[in-house]
């Protein structure tokens, strides 16, 4: 068993640590105030190569792996999670589909511009009526000839306004039984005539995020547009989740370790009674279980990237990931509140931005309540994973490093 | 057309430094690439994209040194060196510049030579002008713009930042140039730079391979131990008094028996 990250992995961290800090950080906080995205976060990440991070070169990308897409998530959340979303819905949850499911022409016209970050992307699984129980899902598609017709809304889709390639889930059988039978997954482009997006306002986190809804009315998408089989969608969309919800494990940890240094600085820095507070016990037993979540979730996140380099199945190890690490990073966020004392009820400090942003992690991507139904399912035996007919891709440092 | 760039890692500028009983410097195990010097290895990049110059990177100094190398490496240098033998433990600036200028001479073809400004861990740049004087090229210090470079005419046109104000100075190539921050914003690595640079073994030049004997390798100064400043004490005094001109009036007259004023 290996624990050392290699040499690769950490000059990509600490390059990707040094974006973060020196370009975001300084005014990350204006623009969350704001509810405005930081106008730099895009472009940059599409230029210094962060959005392709783990797609093979050959496809437009960086050719690195799984373990580094979290280390590149972490970084970015430690700043803000409104970063790491661009990475968890444009990377994770499309990206990596048109790479385990797209055919070749599918990741030429698609996957080789979001790899070099020319497109942005997204996913849009979620509606007003469906967001844990997805096969409620009400948007249509209907086969006329050589296109489809897409129909329905979207709602709380990360980058709704921003992305110029969206992964659309729809019932192409709305009569299926079962149900999941009859969805299947589409790309759209954001020119497409009946096509209408726009943004939710009054978020309580990621407020230097942006998340909207997507309206199609009757949206001609032609069939080469369709990613996998039809009535394969919905193994899809879990498939992307498998990815997404590592950068938002990955992610946390990130928001957990802010809360760590922060909280390290500051209680070193104000007094009561006459010492620092880090020197009161019960001051220490914070710091020490943001420590502990810390290196817990982290464990994890990295055992899950190191099935997906495997190309195994991880929907179990990237779940329990998700569910520990966004649940934690919520605790040591009020822990480091807590702290801060009243400067931290104070938007003065940036401890309550991330209380505010790791809220939003126990809901997206599937909730805690849902993370626990997935491992309790796994541990009685009532879930199991079917193969599928595309499995994920696994890491080979030679292929997707190699030019052609 | 030929650059090389001279890198040096050093003790991360947020360490807290301290000095142990022994006299030794304590600065933490964490190193980075000199700040100075991440100026002077994005101006050789940007130079080597103008002029379609190679650039070499090179530091003298034991493995930790590669960090620095693998740096620069990453950001687009073509290639990296580094200088080692145990003789040159406990060097000073003098036998790291016969060093340098040595490494320069064995790849033959270089005709600029870029530092950064100085060594933030002993606060030198005295081996700047060491090296310069060894190589017998010109020195063009704390350069801010590179107005002009011609490899064919062998020519380099620079602004400096002197204590009058700016001065612009032409001199023959070659030459060594240290730079200043401000002369550019430093780049970031790149993805296929670090991929590039995680697979390179940095190839290590001895004494022998640079032609020199141990004898130059025998350092005329060491540093023989650090002690800690002296702790600053001080307290604090509030001046009371029944209005603001009354209290300013107070505070005017310490300061004057005090002998600040
Ligand atoms: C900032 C943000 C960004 C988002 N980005 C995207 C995106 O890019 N793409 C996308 O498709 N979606 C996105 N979403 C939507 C998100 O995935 C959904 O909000 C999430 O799946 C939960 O669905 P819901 O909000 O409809 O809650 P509901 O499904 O209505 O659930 C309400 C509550 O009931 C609980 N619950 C539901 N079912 C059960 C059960 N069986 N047992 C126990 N408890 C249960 C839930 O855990 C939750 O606590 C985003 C959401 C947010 C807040």
């Amino acid at each position: 068993m290996d624990f050392m990250l290699n040499e690769e992995q950490l000059m990509a961290q600490e390059m990707v640590r040094k974006f973060a800090q020196e370009e975001i950080a300084p005014t990350i906080k204006e623009w969350d105030q704001k509810h405005q995205p930081h106008p730099h976060v895009l472009p940059r990440m599409a230029e210094l190569g962060i959005l392709g991070i783990n797609i093979p070169v050959k496809y437009g990308g960086q050719g690195f792996d799984y373990i580094t897409l979290g280390l590149v998530c972490e970084e970015l959340e430690r700043v803000d999670a409104s970063l790491r979303v661009v990475m968890s819905v444009h990377a994770g949850l499309n990206s990596l589909a048109l790479l385990q499911w797209g055919t070749e022409e599918q990741k030429q016209r698609f996957l080789v511009p979001q790899a070099k970050g020319e497109k942005y992307a997204g996913y849009a699984l979620t509606e007003a009526d469906a967001g844990s129980d997805p096969a409620n899902l009400r948007s249509t598609a209907r086969r006329e000839g050589d296109v489809y017709i897409l129909n329905g809304e979207k709602m709380w889709i990360s980058l709704a306004t921003k992305a110029d390639h969206m992964l659309i889930i729809a019932k192409t059988d709305p009569h299926a039984k079962p149900v999941h039978k009859g969805i299947s997954a589409f790309i759209i482009t954001s020119d497409m005539k009946g096509v209408t997006a726009g943004d939710i306002h009054g978020k309580l986190g990621v407020r230097a995020g942006s998340t909207g809804w997507i309206a199609m009315q009757d949206v001609e998408v032609p069939v080469e547009n369709r990613l996998g089989e039809e009535g394969e969608g919905f193994n899809i969309a879990m498939s992307c989740l498998d990815n997404g919800r590592f950068t938002v494990a990955a992610g946390a940890t990130g928001c957990i370790r802010a809360c760590l240094e922060d909280s390290v600085k500051y209680s070193k820095e104000r007094h009561t009674f006459g010492v620092p507070i880090a020197q009161h016990q019960l001051i220490k037993q914070k710091i020490a279980f943001m420590q502990q979540w810390y290196d817990a979730a982290r464990l994890l996140v990295f055992k899950a990237g190191w099935l997906k380099n495997l190309g195994k199945r991880n929907t179990r190890e990237t779940a329990v990931a998700k569910w520990f690490a966004t649940d934690m990073s919520v605790k040591a966020a009020l822990e480091a509140v807590q702290l801060y004392g009243a400067y931290g009820f104070s938007d003065e400090y940036d401890v309550e931005r991330y209380l505010r942003n790791a809220k939003g992690a126990t809901i997206y991507e599937g909730a805690s309540e849902i993370q626990q139904l997935i491992q309790a399912d796994y541990a009685l035996g009532y879930r199991k994973d079917k193969p599928i007919r595309c499995e994920p891709v696994a890491y080979d440092a030679d292929a997707w490093q190699s030019e052609a | 057309m030929h650059i090389a760039v001279i890198t040096k890692s050093v003790p991360d500028t947020e360490a807290v430094v301290s000095v142990d009983a022994g006299g030794k410097l304590l600065a933490g195990d964490k190193l980075v690439v000199n700040p100075w010097d991440e100026y002077a290895i994005t101006e050789a990049i940007l130079l080597k994209e103008a002029h379609k110059a190679k650039v070499t990177i090179l530091a003298v100094g034991p493995e930790q040194h590669n960090e620095a190398l693998k740096h620069g490496l990453a950001i687009g240098c073509d290639q990296a060196i580094r200088v080692w033998d145990g003789a040159l433990e406990g060097h000073d600036s003098l036998v790291y510049a016969k060093a340098v200028a040595a490494a320069i001479q064995k790849l033959g073809d270089v005709t600029l030579v870029m530092f950064g400004r100085e060594l933030p861990d002993i606060a030198s740049d005295a081996h700047i002008f060491q090296t310069a004087r060894k190589l017998g090229w010109n020195l063009l210090g704390s350069v801010s713009k590179i107005e002009a470079l011609d490899f064919a005419a062998k020519t380099i046109r620079v602004r400096r930042l002197v204590e009058q104000g700016t001065e612009v100075l032409s001199s023959r190539l070659p030459a060594v140039i240290s730079v200043l921050k401000g002369i550019n914003e430093p780049k970031y690595p790149t993805f296929i730079g670090i991929r590039k640079a995680s697979k390179t073994e940095i190839p290590v030049w001895g004494l022998s391979a640079l032609g020199l004997d141990a004898a130059a390798a025998q350092g005329q100064a060491a540093v023989t131990g650090y002690r800690e400043l002296p702790k600053r004490e001080g307290a604090v005094e509030i001046i009371e008094g029944a209005s603001a001109q009354d209290k300013a009036a107070k505070l005017v007259e310490k300061l004057f028996a005090e002998k600040v004023l």
